[in-house]
């Protein structure tokens, strides 16, 4: 397992969720992403978008003025 | 056992799409939803940058409707070759800067090519006979499925009654009688569809689903290309034009005036590309100057500046002008008295 992040600081709705399918489509399943953004929206849509695709979110908070989503990947290995 | 076909389904996150996928779902189809990101689109977010939609859901919509519907969504990122769309339409532009027809044709085309990648069988979309003047008319229909590759393989599950049967129907993937018999422009039959799904809370956008059906966003844009002498465009200059006051003082240069707080924050985040001016001694917006500007340019911008923060009424606003390299200086100015600003600077 190894862990990443991503900025994705002044990217506004939907760019940080197409920044976070194109990072995560590189990563291995049990890999953690830590995403970081300013737009407001991805405390739903990052959370939203695990949900559909089976990623699971382990926190979605605001920290300083930052919203942070960490995320572990999963995925079917094959 | 009987293999399920496989359908890829446009979901844009208005109710139209929502419909015709759940339709097909409920066939026992399985569908993976697209959706196309061309830098134009009306998001939630878009609108909650600015303050005061605060109340708003901020949310993807499509992204909420696929949740809803327990379906994959991808988001594909067509900026780059939407360019060419919005400069060069085929088949012209609508009653502004959209090419919807142009436009239906690539998201369509996309989904065939994602289809065609990954194995699928046909490809669905919200689209209803005579809902929209240009891209959903009878005779623009067959149009887009020719333009986007898909022919036979395209289904309009609200309007398919009203349409020759495509091959998922002929060859039984999708049962025809279950399919609507949608038109016009009336929402009445997708309201009570919507209603008999027990859907809520779907996005009802009022105009189009993106900025180009928007008057004075196309102005925007024009004034844009007029300027620049160039019929171009980066993300970043599409972006700009959706946040806050745009004012063309001088010909070779234009202001962009924050109108809130939220504003304010995301023209911060341009600070490094534009000289840009905040007011010192007063609260007020982030104010951008794009084009070239001389010492009596950057005067006149700080004296607008002036006039937009809460020191309007003051005699003297100190203004903090901040060049690209970081290098600042402080002028001393009186605000101006919106009498002062012609009216046909504002874009
Ligand atoms: S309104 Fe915008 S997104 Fe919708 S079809 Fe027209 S150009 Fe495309």
């Amino acid at each position: 397992m190894s862990r990443f992040t991503l900025d994705a600081r002044n990217l506004i709705c939907p760019l940080p969720v197409v920044r976070t399918q194109e990072k995560v489509e590189q990563l291995r399943s049990g890999d953690e992403l830590e995403v970081v953004c300013t737009d407001p929206g991805v405390l739903h849509d990052i959370p939203a978008w695990c949900r559909i695709h089976g990623h699971e979110v382990i926190e979605a908070v605001e920290r300083e003025g930052e919203l942070v989503v960490r995320l572990r990947v999963r995925k079917l290995e094959g | 056992m009987t293999v399920r076909a496989r359908a890829v389904s446009l979901i844009s996150g208005g109710l139209d799409s929502m419909l015709a996928t759940k339709m097909v779902l409920d066939q026992g189809v399985d569908v993976v939803g697209i959706n196309i990101y061309t830098g134009f689109c009306i998001t939630g977010h878009t609108q909650a940058i600015r303050f005061k939609h605060k109340e708003k859901p901020k949310r993807n919509n499509a992204l909420w409707v696929a949740d809803q519907l327990g379906v994959e969504l991808h988001i594909l990122d067509v900026v780059a070759e939407y360019k060419d769309i919005v400069i060069h339409p085929k088949h012209g532009y609508g009653a502004h800067l959209n090419p919807c027809l142009d436009c239906k044709g690539l998201m369509v085309r996309k989904a065939r090519e994602w289809m065609e990648r990954h194995g699928f069988d046909f490809v669905l979309t919200g689209e209803v006979l005579g809902q929209r003047p240009k891209s959903q008319l009878k005779s623009k229909l067959p149009i887009v499925a020719r333009d986007s590759g898909t022919e036979d393989l395209l289904l309009r599950p609200l309007s398919a009654k009203l349409l020759r049967p495509t091959l998922p129907e002929r060859n039984g993937w999708v049962d025809r009688d279950r399919l609507g018999a949608i038109s016009g422009r009336s929402r009445r039959g997708q309201i009570a569809l919507a209603k008999a799904y027990g859907f809520t809370g779907y996005a009802q956008p009022a105009g189009g689903c993106c900025f180009l059906t928007d008057a004075n966003y196309s102005a925007k844009l024009r004034d844009f290309w007029r300027y620049r002498e160039k019929k171009d465009y980066e993300l970043d200059d599409i972006m700009l034009l959706k946040v806050g006051r745009h004012l063309r003082p001088r010909p070779h240069f234009k202001m962009i005036i924050a109108r809130d707080e939220g504003e304010n924050r995301f023209l911060q985040g341009y600070c490094r590309r534009f000289t840009h001016l905040t007011s010192d001694s007063h609260p007020g917006p982030v104010v951008l100057l794009d084009g070239e500007t001389n010492d009596e340019d950057v005067a006149l911008a700080a004296r607008v500046t002036a006039r937009f923060g809460k020191g309007r009424d003051e005699q003297e606003v100190r203004v903090r002008v901040t060049a690209m390299d970081g290098s600042a200086r402080i002028m001393s100015v009186s605000p101006w008295s919106s009498e002062q600003i012609p009216e046909d600077w504002y874009l």
